[in-house]
């Protein structure tokens, strides 16, 4: 019997084992829509596509399955952008699928016609524009497998109109046959031999772990591997959750808002064992001087990312977990005592935590430290928290302590401002009774606040903590570090009474002006079954610490 | 060694899968990624699935290294080659269109015949000449033929192919 291209479409999600899209409907998508009526695939109308990817984003990053979002052609389609950019810069697996023009339109300027391959090549693992009905399932199977295999990362697909309305016998390939694609996750049994002999003989290792730990669920190897040999583990922002934040060997994140003890451990290890990290600028400061003393050890499944910045001594390219746990074999038939090994290393690192500890002043004002602090004492770590960008998301990364793999949303490559609304929402789907908490600024929030209509339509029970500041708070953080305070644009005169724009959009509002009323707050927030924005008014002009300025390097921070 | 720091020539193949698109991603990875393209070359292989592509590209071992190993990364691509510091033969073939007057006539002739050019037009005025050969060669027609008044030049950009008997 034959199907539509749109039934097609939709059979194909499910066999990938689709339960959820995120989407927005429009005139070249109206036949999927219509089909969507008789599937048993929930659609989740978000009121922005920027927000559909977001939230799709949102909810491949907490579930670790792909999240798949479906947008009009033109407009729908442009609106995209921003959250395949976000996605791919953090090899986030989303699938996005957008309407196109009919087949014999294309080209022709026609009414929401846009070249969205063309405009998001650089921003998509791969994209397929669907020409023929018969290509159809073949493209959904290959398009599942590149955005979850391999570094993962977005991958669209172009659906035409006509093509969708089209028919054609449906067979979904049971696998993949692509003569060009072929990711390497083993990794090399010589190099990882080299490796072992070096971390054996290191006197002081780091560990310096990324979002490549977490995309391949190996967390459990990775403390494994901390932990049987004593070493201490540094995170970026992508990696914090894949070891226990709390754990006695964690030294926090590193990079421009690291931590003292994390930032002088990468300048005085002479070890460095990187694992799914890219050494970007924002980790490494300036990048000769980075781990000078360090023999280097790069692990990663995407070749590209080894001696792209920084030349290394061991490149292995593998999956993460594939290769940890071959380490891990290693080490089992290794006897030693490795916490008296490593004493004086560890020492020492003690040491820099308690000459340099993050602090902060709680006086009569909030200060936004505080906040975060609280939602973490009182969530106990268990609570999956996104957040927007600037001084509110690395304020998170310092004081909530991830302990758990997948539980910190967050757009580190991109630093998109709005993401952690709709990524909240998209963790709240795929969590429904899990607390959910975006840590926002009143900034950020603005960016996709209309999505309060979704959390609503959907009781979706998703908390924000708003760090109200009253500023653009990390742009003015370096007008006033590195401009002689010359606040340009960055004073946010005029924001919404947050409490009652809840209330307009059937959510819950509440505002928190004085330290003593922060923990009540958040404590009433938690006790309510709706979305509930919590307004902190926080001390306007308070900066992040520690702060390695751009082009210095990590070792020379701003401390207070 | 020289080539960490010096940029070199390298001449790059790729087999490609031969769809819409894949030209665009290759020149957007160069372009994107500030690698430059000295020539590109790019036709269908026997199997008419797939297409070859012939690269020139000029960097240090670092980049060189990225641009392989992003071309690797393409999903479109299915094999990269890079030729430098191995046994091969580049062509190229260029078309060149020389002022021919009754003074220079036979001397133009001369210089097509010794590099075994040929002749594929003639007005009045002008010949035309299709020449290939190696970059030393075509470099040492065109300057040959400079003075003539060379009033047009077409090149293919290099194709290039191992030595041996083994494929890519
Ligand atoms: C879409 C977007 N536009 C601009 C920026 C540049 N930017 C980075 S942080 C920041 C300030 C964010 O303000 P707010 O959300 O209030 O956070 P705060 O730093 O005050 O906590 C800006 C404008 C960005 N990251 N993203
Ligand atoms: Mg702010």
């Amino acid at each position: 019997m034959k199907k539509t291209g749109a039934q097609i479409l939709l059979e194909s999600l499910q066999l990938e084992g689709v339960d959820t899209i995120f989407g927005f409907p429009g005139g070249a998508v109206i036949g999927i829509y219509d089909a969507l009526l008789n599937s048993p695939i929930r659609h989740i109308l978000v009121r922005h596509e920027q927000a559909a990817v977001h939230a799709a984003d949102g909810y491949a990053r907490s579930s670790g399955r792909i999240g798949v979002c479906l947008v009009t052609s033109g407009p729908g389609a442009t609106n995209t952008v921003t959250g395949l950019a976000t996605a791919y810069m953090d090899s986030i697996p989303v699938v996005v699928l957008t309407g196109q023009v009919s087949t014999g339109l294309i080209g022709n300027d026609a009414f929401q016609e846009a070249d969205i391959m063309g405009i998001t090549r650089p921003c998509t693992k791969h994209s397929y524009l669907v020409k023929d009905v018969k290509e159809l399932a073949r493209t959904i199977k290959e398009a599942f497998y590149i955005a979850g295999t391999g570094r993962h990362g977005p991958v669209l697909v172009d659906l035409p109109k006509d093509v969708m309305a089209d028919s054609a016998e449906f067979n979904y390939p049971e696998s993949v046959n692509m003569q060009s694609y072929n990711p390497t996750y083993r990794g090399h049994r010589g190099q990882i031999q080299k490796a072992f002999k070096l971390i054996l003989k290191a006197n002081r290792p780091l560990i310096y772990a990324g979002g490549g730990v977490i995309s391949s669920d190996a967390s459990e190897e990775l403390t494994t591997f901390a932990r049987t040999l004593s070493i201490p583990v540094t995170a970026t922002l992508m990696g914090l959750g894949c070891f226990p934040g709390v754990d006695e060997l964690s030294l926090g994140m590193l990079g421009m808002h690291g931590t003292y003890r994390a930032n002088m451990a990468v300048t005085n290890c002479d070890l460095l064992i990187a694992v799914g990290a890219r050494f970007d600028d924002r980790v490494t400061g300036k990048i000769e001087e980075f781990a000078p003393n360090a023999k280097i050890i790069h692990i990663d499944i995407d070749p590209t990312s080894i001696s792209k910045n920084i030349r290394v001594d061991i490149p292995i390219v593998g999956d993460a977990k594939d290769v940890l746990r071959k380490i891990n074999k290693l080490i089992q038939e290794e006897k030693g005592d490795w916490r008296s090994i490593r004493r004086e290393w560890l020492d020492q690192i003690l040491q820099w935590k308690n000459t340099y500890p993050l602090a902060y002043e709680q006086k009569d004002v909030i200060k936004p430290q505080y906040v975060v602090e609280k939602i973490y004492e009182i969530t106990k770590g268990e609570a999956i928290i996104s957040t927007e960008v600037g001084q509110n998301q690395m304020w998170t990364a310092q004081y909530y302590h991830f302990t758990k793999p997948r539980t910190l949303l967050t757009s580190g490559g991109l630093g998109t401002m709005g993401y952690g609304f709709p990524a909240a929402i998209g963790a709240q789907i795929a969590f429904p009774d899990k607390i959910v908490i975006d840590i926002a600024g009143d900034g950020s929030i603005q960016m996709n606040i209309q999505e309060l209509a979704t959390v609503a339509q959907y009781n979706l029970p998703v908390k924000i903590a708003i760090l109200n500041n009253r500023y653009l708070g990390m742009v003015r953080q370096w007008q006033g570090l590195f401009h002689n305070k010359r606040y340009s644009q960055t004073h946010l005169e005029v924001s919404p009474d947050f409490v009652k724009l809840a209330e307009a959009y059937g959510a819950v509002g509440l505002r928190a002006t004085k330290p003593e009323e922060v923990v009540p707050t958040i404590e009433k927030a938690l006790s309510i079954s709706k979305a509930v924005i919590m307004d902190f008014v926080v001390e306007q002009e308070e900066d992040v610490y520690p702060m390695v300025p751009v082009g210095a390097p990590l070792k020379e921070m701003l401390l207070v | 060694m020289e080539s960490e720091i010096l940029d070199m020539r390298h001449t790059i193949s790729a087999l490609v899968l031969n769809q819409p698109g894949v030209l665009s991603r290759i020149a957007g990875l160069f372009s994107g990624r500030g690698f430059n393209i000295e020539s590109l070359c790019v036709a269908e292989t026997l199997d008419p699935s797939v297409s070859r592509m012939t690269i020139v590209t000029r960097g240090n071992d670092q980049v060189i290294e990225q641009i392989t190993k992003q071309l690797n990364k393409l999903v479109d691509i299915i094999k990269v080659v890079d030729f430098f510091g191995s046994e091969y033969v580049d062509r190229e073939m260029i078309l060149i269109k020389v002022t021919s007057e009754s003074s220079s006539r036979a001397e133009i002739l001369r210089i097509v015949d010794i590099f075994r050019g040929k002749i594929v037009d003639v007005t009045p005025k002008s010949y035309t000449i299709e020449v290939s050969g190696d970059e030393n060669k075509i470099r040492a027609i065109i300057d040959l033929l400079k003075p003539m008044g060379i009033k047009e030049v077409v090149r293919t950009g290099k194709v290039a192919i191992s030595r041996g008997s083994k494929g890519i």
